[in-house]
């Protein structure tokens, strides 16, 4: 073959800024400066000041300095900084559209505090720390997403897992008055009811989906019903374990800001933090992950290669449902020390969402938990603050942004090949 | 002389069908087996029983005069048995190091994958048998030559030395297929031993050592290549004389029925696949459209068909703007398509052979009579329709999805020729069907041509071209490189041109890589 028969490599950066996504987020940014300017701007008064809370009440850290604005002037800056990129985007082009998103979010998000916290202070350091921590349940909802889907297999029932590892975790905890038990039979609670659901899908094909919301409608029913009828009458003896201790590692907890943030947790956030980067290896640098990988793209290649994709599809599952078994340890001995109904209030389905944001990678899916997680902790942060939003609608923040994640700036995720397709020789 | 591989009696059984019946196969070593059969003749479940993708219900395989038992595929691969398949079996979001290793990974500290090793590998391999390729590169930006090249690779890589490869040139262009060849030249130089599974009847005779032909799962019989010709195998291969050259008297081509301007066309995937092409075709002619597949053929028809919005460009019928109309509106001027996809676009099988004989005129008299559909008329034009075209079915009631493919082609044949047209366009009509149908199907579009009618036939059957065709368009990324008329037309000038190159500028290439 002559050597003008090669196609030219395909690219692997795509223009994400087309002219026509240019123009529109080019103008969202206008409007977004706009809106920042009427909404917060004309309701700031001039020389009043914000405070924001650079240190936590009892955490180890160096003290620094808190960082005093001018808060009119601030909301000011802060428009014209989105109108001006907005303006510059639209004439020259910004090459990276997370660049642009980023000024969109980061631009708002500092006029709505500023405003929202005027003549008052508000603590960012703990509004920063409580942000990973909340993220903690949902990266763990996506990594068990992760571990399955990239074998192929869809698991849309993370939340029913959860939930009743979750109410599991407490039980065993209180009964035996022994947390490690109670974090040991989550994961083993999650791992069986995972294992249920791949024996359905593989072993009998039963559609991915129905056997996921079948399990969501089962975990939400049964650990109601169990949390009524015996919990609520035995409190004390069947639902009150406590919670484990925050660890806090020597020195680096006391770097300011980052310190109580990532080094003054207790161990399931250090656990999810090593799974995210021990699945990140494993995935892209193992024999087990390069077999996943290959069996959630290409099965029957996989198969021809004497790869047992069954095998493998059954491990990933029963790995993810382990996963979502620590997370939902987190709802109960991990933060609050009991259960209460419906207590991770779709927390799982919020990790498919930072799944697929963060592209299927462990890495990516943790990133993305991270704004799941901000956006969780700001709702609690502005209803201490009292800020003239109704608090029904500062709870939906999560879910907005979900929503707005997913259709919009996610665009086409591409998910791997052979996602939720059973196999077949 | 030994034999490397040697099956006895093997049977396989699948609900309904008997796809292997008592087979004898016998691979010498160092040679090329060619094992030849018509779609359905039970050739590739041959081999997936050798390669343990299934297991037959009775018969011995040996292997160096072994008697083994293959239950997977890694026992086939620890015989030293390797499969090359026709529908190529690779990660496409994966490098070609990483589809190499897949299966047999080998690690650093027992932990993680050992790329390096595997791409020096990979390498060596390609020196040794000439199978270039770069190991770090994604198997989606690679050609299906290439990716083929790496499909034997991982072959290779396992320390195979029985190949099998199942269909390896219906993906690839003349000169490419001639380089395939002469990598099974070497590779039979370096001791291996290959069973090649084909039905083209030519590149049997000039690649193998031994010729054996299946027929409806039962071996017909061997013959050397020497005594080999294309009417022979043909007739062992469909079991009766079978015509293997298309009758046809030379054209008279009238006035254009079809003209296409400058047209461009994008893909589902809003990728830009047909990059402005522009031809016509005469009423009483046959212009064949060439080109190795996915070089915008597809989506050439589907805008003229209706099926896919026109970018920019105009297309006319008899003068008629048809760009950017209705599939129904550009189907009552007179066009009949001939899908490529038949299952998807030419008939629903789950609805009985009789509905699907009046798919596109069911709302019309005498089908339909306002709101009711006159049963009594539909059943009679399918009666009619069947025997006229030679359906063979047991009635009209039975689902199109119990017909053969052969079948199924003729009810769309019989549907789309059944109402006064001007225009057939036929996409890859005879793909997937056995010689006596092709035979069949090429006739009635002869046919067609002679009683007046323009046909556009897009096919990546070279062989299906030339026999058809009175003009020919070679379609390359997009665009038509050049209309040849067919007098002048041979594989060689229509294979560089498939391939994006124009013979007069490859005069001068004397030597071409493989």
């Amino acid at each position: 073959m002559t050597t003008t028969t090669t196609t030219p490599p395909v690219g692997h950066v795509i223009p994400i800024s087309t002219r026509k996504s240019q123009t529109l987020y080019g103008f969202v940014l206008i409007g977004v400066g706009l809106l920042i300017f009427l909404l917060f701007g004309l309701d700031t008064e001039a020389g009043v000041t914000t405070t924001f809370g650079m240190n936590l009440v009892g955490s180890e850290a160096v003290t620094i300095p808190n960082i005093i604005v001018p808060s009119q002037a601030t909301v000011f800056l802060m428009a014209a900084v989105a109108v001006f990129i907005g303006a510059f985007h639209l004439s020259r082009g910004i090459r990276s559209l997370g660049v642009v998103l980023g000024v969109i979010a980061l631009t708002f998000i500092i006029a709505f505090l500023t405003w929202a916290a005027q003549d008052k202070s508000f603590n960012l350091t703990g509004m920063i720390s409580s942000s990973f921590v909340r993220a903690t349940p949902i990266a763990l909802a996506a990594l068990c997403g992760v571990v399955s889907e990239r074998a192929g297999v869809i698991n849309i029932g993370i939340e029913g897992i959860m939930l009743l590892s979750a109410q599991v975790a407490v039980v065993a905890a209180t009964v035996t008055q022994n947390l490690w038990i109670g974090l040991l039979m989550a994961i083993l609670a999650g791992a069986l009811i995972a294992a249920l659901h791949a024996f359905l899908v593989i072993r009998f094909k039963v559609d991915q989906i129905v056997s996921g919301v079948a399990i969501n409608i089962v975990g939400a029913g049964t650990t109601s019903f169990i949390s009524s009828r015996f919990l609520e009458r035995a409190t004390d003896t069947l639902n009150n374990s406590g919670t484990f201790p925050i660890i806090k590692i020597p020195l680096l907890s006391k770097i300011p800001v980052l310190g109580p943030t990532l080094f003054e947790n207790n161990i399931i956030v250090y656990l999810m933090v090593f799974l995210v980067i021990a699945l990140h290896l494993m995935l892209f640098r193992t024999p087990w992950g390069l077999r996943t990988r290959a069996v959630g793209e290409h099965p029957k290649a996989a198969d021809t290669l004497g790869v047992n994709v069954h095998l493998v599809r059954y491990i990933n599952v029963i790995l993810g449902g382990m996963i979502a078994g620590i997370g939902g340890a987190y709802f109960t001995i991990g933060s609050v020390g009991r259960f209460d109904e419906i207590m991770t209030a779709g927390k799982g389905f919020i990790g498919l969402a930072a799944m697929i944001f963060g592209k299927w990678n462990p890495i990516g899916a943790f990133a993305s938990s991270l704004i799941f997680g901000f956006a969780d902790s700001l709702q609690v942060k502005l209803q201490i603050l009292r800020v003239p939003i109704p608090s029904e609608f500062l709870l939906m923040a999560p879910y907005i942004v979900t929503m707005i994640i997913l259709t919009g700036v996610v665009g086409r995720a591409i998910p791997p090949a052979a996602d939720g397709q059973p196999y077949e020789k | 002389m030994t034999n490397v591989l040697e099956l006895r009696g093997i049977t396989k059984r699948f609900p309904g069908v008997l796809a292997n019946d008592k087979v004898d196969i016998t691979l010498r070593e160092g040679k090329i087996l060619a094992l030849l059969g018509e779609n359905g003749a039970g050739k590739t479940t041959l081999m997936n029983i050798l390669y343990g993708l299934y297991k037959p219900d009775e018969g011995q395989i040996f292997v160096r005069g072994q008697e083994v038992d293959i239950q997977s595929p890694n026992d086939a691969i620890a015989r030293g048995i390797g499969m090359v398949h026709q529908h190529f079996m690779l990660v496409p979001v994966m490098t070609v190091t990483e589809n190499v290793m897949l299966g047999v990974e080998p690690t650093k500290n027992g932990v993680f994958l050992d790329h390096d090793k595997v791409a020096d590998r990979i390498r060596e391999i390609s020196d040794q048998y000439g199978l270039e390729v770069d190991p770090h590169a994604y198997i989606k930006d690679l050609p299906v030559g290439i990716q083929q090249r790496v499909e034997i690779i991982k072959v290779l890589y396992r320390q195979a030395d029985i190949l099998i490869l199942d269909e390896p040139t219906a993906v690839l262009t003349p000169q490419e297929v001639e380089g395939l060849f002469r990598i099974l030249q070497t590779l039979i130089d370096k001791g291996k031993s290959i069973i090649f599974i084909t039905h083209k009847l030519k590149e049997v005779m000039n690649a193998a050592d031994d010729i054996t032909v299946l027929r409806l799962g039962r071996i017909v019989g061997s013959i050397d290549p020497k005594d080999a010709t294309p009417e022979i195998l043909a007739s062992m291969m469909v079991g009766r004389d079978v015509n293997l050259v298309v009758m046809k008297q030379p054209a008279k081509p009238g006035e254009d029925v079809l003209k296409v301007n400058d047209l461009y066309v994008r893909d589902e995937r809003k990728n830009m696949t047909v990059n402005g092409v522009s031809f016509d075709v005469c009423k009483g002619e046959v212009l064949g459209v060439a080109g190795v597949q996915g070089n915008g053929q597809t989506e050439l028809v589907y805008a003229l068909t209706g099926l896919l919005p026109v970018e920019s460009g105009e297309i006319y019928l008899s003068g008629t703007a048809i760009h950017n109309k209705s599939p129904r509106t550009i189907l009552e001027h007179g066009v009949a398509h001939i899908p490529e996809d038949r299952q998807r676009h030419g008939l629903i099988l789950s609805f009985p052979i009789y509905d699907n004989m009046m798919l596109c005129t069911y709302y019309e008299a005498p089908f339909a009579k306002g709101v009711s559909l006159q049963e009594n008329v539909i059943q009679n034009n399918a009666e009619t329709l069947v025997k006229q075209y030679d359906v063979r079915t047991p009635n009209i009631y039975v689902n199109a999805s119990a017909l053969s493919g052969g079948n199924q082609q003729k009810v769309i044949v019989a549907r789309e020729f059944s109402r006064p047209i001007q225009l057939l366009i036929a996409s890859q009509p005879t793909r997937g069907l056995d010689v006596g149908s092709i035979e069949y199907i090429h006739n009635q579009i002869i046919k067609k041509r002679d009683e007046g009618t323009g046909v556009l036939l897009v096919s990546s059957e070279l062989d299906e071209i030339l026999a058809l065709s009175d003009r020919i368009a070679v379609m390359y990324k997009g665009q038509i490189m050049d209309v040849l008329d067919a007098k002048n037309a041979n594989k060689d000038n229509l294979g560089l041109l498939m391939a994006g190159v124009h013979p007069s500028e490859s005069t001068q290439k004397e030597e071409r890589l493989p």
